[in-house]
């Protein structure tokens, strides 16, 4: 209490509650989430911790009397629910939706407490809330027991790497303050919770609506000889002893006010830094020492996990956004391949093959998923064989990115071992993934360095390379079109090559089918094959559907920006019904294909093609003109 | 850092607390993350005490360079003129670029607090007028100074909040955020709102305020000013444009306030708090909340969250 000690009160003048408040600043503060299903009183009980600590003030009690009367679901009574549930339609609904952060104190201990949803659909907000907690308090209704919800929520506290569980047995005053009952629940829990590994489960029967066992000890059940639940919190180490795990430095802005200075800036992620230290970049290798711990106030004889710090290094050593600093003898891995627990968190499915972005520390990459191994039943834990993960699905995934990313597992260290998935169309953030472990696959194939390069083949073929790529409605016209322009280059002299999506159908890709993701792993592998062609020299010309600008864009970043030439087919849907060139939409209509674009399988237009081509009154020729013209304004051909 | 301010200063303390550190830290992190993923953020400097924390802080994020953003604040008209004051003293003082903006189209409406009434005010000289400011010099990214204490719907707002174009903040739909893997990306139109100081409380600010010696409007102090009571509140009358019901009589009475906004719409409290020190014992006295002096929070249910659905911070 050392701020108090500086306060001019008189001695004495502090209420209790009072002097708790303002203690907490000298206190570790813990944070912890509360995750039980819909009518298990969650907001009840953190309700009644702010109540009974205090920290409700005057206008908001009255405010808390007037919804009382009006969404309140207690009768007579204060609903301390209506204190926490902040949203309108939360009030309205009665539920919490999204995850809501409160403060309260106590003489001993800060905490910071995140509210969480029950409900499976909200599993996501959940995952969210546990993601910076270091406890959760599970609350079990004593009438109902364990139930798959409470299974559900544990495995998730337990992925997100929480290892202190509170078992809240709450509304025991409606099962009679009944001990049998109690010990019942407990021990059908911990027979549960043996596989998920927590260090420590404490279970205590409470009734949050009454406050028994909340801050104030029950006199209504005297068999029960633990701690309340306030003391349980105040008391608990959750020691996560980042100070001794090695030293993790990820780079977040590089200070450089003048020529005289160059800082790298960043919040240690784990360990301890000291000047004099060797350093390395973890993914480049380069070494150098530290010179000075820069802060506003003065420089520091060392810094430890949590400190937001500005380092000097001796050497001019290339060092950018992105970086990990480490002890050249405690190395995070550098791998471009890992896999991982991945939570899916948008209603568009995960697909095995598409580009995201992926954050890790301060790093954006582009990374694919490349095998999804199975997907868990978050209620029984079980193993399932899947294709695609949806909304609040967890799948174990093998991931590429496309440069070596330093990391580590997520059980060793949550900050280098976390990442999140952001679509990179909307940039909405879909997933988010715990490191399991590095591939190390990775790190033993290196490429093989070749005499003869593109270049070589450019000066020989007297044009440069490119991929065509059409994309548009089956029946606009794609293959066509390719086919007469490829005629044109042929007797141009250029070396061309013809990829089309009905023949690789025939023979790379017989195994694939018209799912979303089979469609993704289509493109994903005619990209590869048009990569080698590009390399090999030759123009290629790809007519594909593609109706998924992901995968679109995900082949335009396999080769250089200049060589992706995106001709887009702009074919009216009427128009292509009406030609219908293979009945194909007829057959569709009739609901004897599936997943047929423009039907029931979306088809998104390209934002930015090089070329857009609607019909000519003059024909596919005029078109393939076009595109011709359009080739030697960009100077592939002359 | 040099504290040579004219108006309220407290000396430096020694060192900070454990938890007032890592509140530092954590809110220093989050600042520095603005400054290197978004092309022209913009500080939000509303003068009150939040802000000045904010403002301190990210002096020390870029030490020994300077934020590399400017400060904006959006005036009312309605501010008491020491804040005024305060908010020229500040800028010179740390050499940061501050933008003023004022709704020119609420101005030559005539929209004031007194006769439009505190909704359409707030809507219109802060809430418009916030929007028009972000528009105007394609701000991509705006730091505010909201904690998650101050009120139920802050409570459920991400650190990085996204907003869709036109502003609009959709609390049904927010980002997941979690560690503190902030997704920074957007698309063109769209804007992010950030909170430094979300994890914070009032508490926390005013002990960190004391500690870093951060200056602050004299408002916030005890002293014997000129107020009239009006619907059980305390209100300063700042200037002339306020005029007095019938029966309203001006009296000198020893006030301050605990959060600063637009003078008729701020209301003060009685306290004999001089010094920070004594607002800190006040306030561990005290049984009502933060923003019970705003009178905008009244205006109906929910009134937070329809405003910040509308734009307001």
């Amino acid at each position: 209490m050392t701020d108090t000690s500086e306060t001019h009160a008189p001695e004495g003048a502090k209420p209790a509650a009072a002097a708790g408040r303002e203690s907490a600043s000298g206190k570790a503060l813990l944070r912890f989430l509360t995750c039980g299903s819909v009518d298990d009183g969650k907001s009840t009980l953190i309700g009644r911790l702010l109540y009974d600590t205090q920290l409700i003030h005057e206008d908001q009690l009255s405010a808390l009397e007037r919804d009382s009367r009006r969404h309140g679901t207690t009768g007579e009574e204060l609903d301390l629910a209506l204190l926490v549930d902040g949203l309108q339609a939360e009030r309205e609904q009665g539920i919490t939706i999204d995850v809501a952060y409160r403060f309260f104190a106590t003489p001993r201990r800060a905490f910071i407490v995140a509210d969480t949803p029950g409900h499976e659909q909200y599993t996501r907000n959940m995952a969210t809330g546990a993601s910076n907690c270091q406890a959760a308090v599970i609350l079990i209704d004593a009438r109902k027991g364990v139930l798959t919800q409470t299974r559900r929520h544990s495995y998730i506290c337990a992925l997100l790497g929480i290892k202190h569980v509170v078992l809240a047995v709450n509304k025991i005053d409606l099962a009679e303050f009944s001990g049998e009952r109690f010990h019942h629940i407990v021990a059908d829990y911990l027979g549960f919770a043996e596989a998920l590994k927590f260090t420590s489960i404490t279970s205590i029967a409470l009734s949050a609506r009454y406050g028994d066992n909340v801050v104030h000890r029950s006199e209504r059940m005297g068999w029960y000889e633990g701690p309340t639940l306030i003391e349980q919190l105040e008391t608990l180490d959750v020691g996560e002893g980042l100070d001794a795990k090695p030293l993790r430095f990820p780079v977040q802005w590089v200070n450089r006010p003048n020529a005289d200075f160059r800082g790298f800036s960043g919040t240690v992620a784990s360990g301890v830094v000291q000047p004099g230290d060797r350093l390395v970049v973890a993914v480049s290798g380069r070494e150098s020492k530290v010179e000075r711990i820069v802060t506003a106030d003065g420089d520091l004889p060392e810094a430890r996990a949590g400190d937001a710090v500005t380092l000097t290094l001796a050497d001019e050593v290339d060092i950018a956004r992105g970086d990990v600093l480490a002890h050249a003898q405690a190395r995070p891995e550098v791998v471009d391949q890992f896999a991982a627990q991945v939570l899916w968190m948008v209603e568009e499915p995960m697909l095995p093959g598409r580009s995201y972005l992926l954050r890790i520390g301060t790093r954006y990459v582009p990374a694919r998923v490349t095998s999804l191994k199975h997907k868990v039943d978050v209620n029984t834990l079980e193993h399932i064989a899947a294709k695609t993960l949806g909304l609040n699905e967890i799948g174990f995934c093998n991931l590429s990115t496309a440069s070596p990313v330093a990391l580590d597992a997520y059980e060793d260290n949550r900050a280098t071992g976390a990442f999140v998935l952001i679509d990179r169309f909307t940039h909405a953030t879909v997933g988010a993934g715990m490191i399991s472990f590095g591939l190390r696959r990775a790190t033993n194939i290196h490429r093989q360095a070749l005499l003869i390069d593109k270049s070589a083949r450019v000066r020989l073929n007297g044009h440069r390379p490119a991929v065509l790529w059409f994309t548009g409605l089956s029946g606009s016209g794609k293959s066509t079109i390719a086919n007469i322009v490829e005629r044109e280059l042929h007797a141009h002299g250029a070396h061309t090559y013809m990829l089309d999506g009905d023949n690789v159908r025939h023979g790379l890709n017989r195994d694939l089918g018209f799912t979303d993701a089979d469609r993704v792993e289509n493109i994903r592998r005619v990209g590869e094959v048009a990569k080698l062609f590009v390399d090999a020299g030759a123009i290629v010309l790809c007519s594909f559907i593609s109706p998924f600008r992901a995968e679109r864009n995900m082949v335009r970043e396999l080769v250089d920006a200049s060589e992706f030439i995106e001709i887009f087919v702009d074919t009216p849907l009427e128009e292509c019904r009406r030609r219908d060139p293979k009945g194909l939409y007829a057959r569709a209509l009739e609901g004897k294909i599936r997943n047929f674009t423009g039907i029931d399988s979306p088809y998104e237009p390209p934002e930015n093609p090089e070329l857009v081509l609607v019909p000519s009154p003059l024909g596919a020729d005029e078109e393939a003109r076009r595109v011709i013209a359009e080739l030697k304004a960009r100077h592939i051909i002359v | 850092m040099d504290d040579t301010t004219a108006s309220a200063r407290v000396p430096r303390r020694a060192s900070l607390s454990p938890h007032l550190r890592r509140l530092e830290s954590e809110s220093i992190g989050i600042i520095r993350e603005v400054a290197a993923e978004f092309r022209n953020p913009v500080m939000l400097y509303s003068i009150g005490k939040d802000s000045g924390v904010m403002l301190h802080l990210a002096l020390k994020a870029f030490y020994p360079g300077k934020p590399p953003f400017q400060l904006l604040h959006v005036d009312t008209t309605w501010k008491f003129r020491e804040m005024i004051r305060f908010r020229d003293q500040i800028a010179a003082r740390h050499g940061v670029k501050l933008l003023v903006h004022t709704n020119p189209e609420g101005l030559a409406r005539g929209i004031n607090p007194i006769s439009s009434g505190s909704k359409l005010h707030t809507q219109v000289m802060k809430t418009e007028a916030l929007k028009q400011a972000l528009d105007k010099w394609q701000f991509d990214a705006a730091f505010g100074g909201a904690r998650r204490d101050e009120e139920q719907s802050r409570a459920k707002e991400r650190v990085f909040s996204f907003r869709s174009p036109g502003h609009v903040w959709d609390p049904r739909n927010q980002r997941p955020e979690l560690w503190n893997l902030y997704n920074t990306r957007i698309n063109a139109g769209e804007t992010i709102r950030v909170f430094p100081l979300s994890n914070w409380t009032e508490l926390d600010v005013w002990q960190y305020t004391r500690a870093e010696g951060i200056p602050v409007v004299p408002l916030y102090f005890a002293a014997p000013r000129p107020v009239i009571e009006r619907d059980g509140q305390l209100i300063m009358r700042d200037d002339e444009r306020m005029p007095l019901k019938p029966g309203e009589r001006e009296q000198v009475r020893m006030v301050r306030f605990r959060s600063l906004g637009c003078y008729p719409l701020t209301a003060a409290i009685e306290s004999r708090a001089t010094t920070i020190d004594e607002i800190i014992e006040e306030m561990l006295l005290t049984r009502t909340s933060e923003r019970s002096g705003r009178l905008i929070d009244a205006d109906e249910a929910a009134s937070m969250e329809k405003k910040k659905r509308d734009g307001y911070f």
